[in-house]
C-alpha cells in the first residue's frame, strides 16, 4: 500500500512540475500566479499522501501551511498596485 | 476483517487514481485552454476535485477519527481559499486587461 502511496504521489508530482516549466514560460504574470496556485493544491494533496504514507502525522499540519500561503500569494498580487503603463492607458 | 481490510485498499487504489488523473486533466486544461479565465477555470475547478478525492482515498488509511477529520479540515480550508483566490484573479484580470 505504502508503494503505491508513493507512486501517486510522484504521479501527482511530475504532473505539477511538468505544468510549472510550461506555464513558467508564458509572459503573463496571471499564468504565473495561477501555476503557483496549481502548486499550492497538488502541493497539499503530495503532502497528504506522504503523511499517510510515511505515517508521520506532522506533516498535514505542513500541507496546512502550504494551503494558507498559496492563498496568501495571490492576495499579495492582487493587492499590489496596478502596472503603470497599464493604468494610463486607460487614463 | 482481512476482507473488509483489501476492500478498503481498493477503496483507496481507485479513488487516488481518479484524484490524480483530475490533477494531470487540470494541468493540461491549464497549458492549453486559451484564455486566462477558462485556464482559472481549469485551475480551481478540477484541482479541487482532484485534491477532494485524494482526501477521501486517504480517509481508510489514516489513523483514527482525528486524523480523518484533520484530513477534511484541511480538504476545506483548500476549498474555501481557493473559492476565495478565484474571484480575487478573475477581478484582476477584469480590472488590469488579460495580459497582465
Amino acid at each position: 500500500m505504502d508503494s503505491f502511496l508513493f507512486l501517486i504521489a510522484s504521479f501527482i508530482l511530475a504532473t505539477i512540475a511538468g505544468g510549472l516549466i510550461i506555464i513558467l514560460r508564458r509572459p503573463a504574470e496571471v499564468d504565473r500566479i495561477m501555476a503557483a496556485q496549481l502548486l499550492g493544491t497538488g502541493g497539499v494533496a503530495i503532502l497528504l499522501i506522504l503523511a499517510i504514507a510515511t505515517k508521520a502525522s506532522p506533516i498535514v499540519d505542513v500541507a496546512l501551511m502550504l494551503a494558507l500561503f498559496a492563498a496568501f500569494a495571490t492576495v499579495a498580487f492582487v493587492r499590489d498596485a496596478p502596472d503603470p503603463q497599464n493604468t494610463a492607458q486607460r487614463q | 476483517m482481512k476482507r473488509m481490510e483489501f476492500a478498503l485498499d481498493l477503496f483507496t487504489v481507485f479513488t487516488l487514481t481518479a484524484g490524480a488523473l483530475f490533477f494531470l486533466a487540470g494541468t493540461v486544461g491549464l497549458i492549453r485552454f486559451p484564455d486566462p479565465l477558462t485556464r482559472l477555470h481549469a485551475l480551481t475547478k478540477v484541482d479541487n476535485v482532484g485534491l477532494g478525492l485524494v482526501v477521501v482515498g486517504l480517509i481508510p488509511q489514516a489513523d483514527g477519527w482525528v486524523g480523518a477529520f484533520k484530513l477534511v479540515i484541511v480538504w476545506l480550508l483548500v476549498q474555501l481559499s481557493g473559492a476565495i483566490v478565484t474571484q480575487l484573479i478573475a477581478g484582476a484580470i477584469r480590472e488590469r486587461g488579460p495580459s497582465v
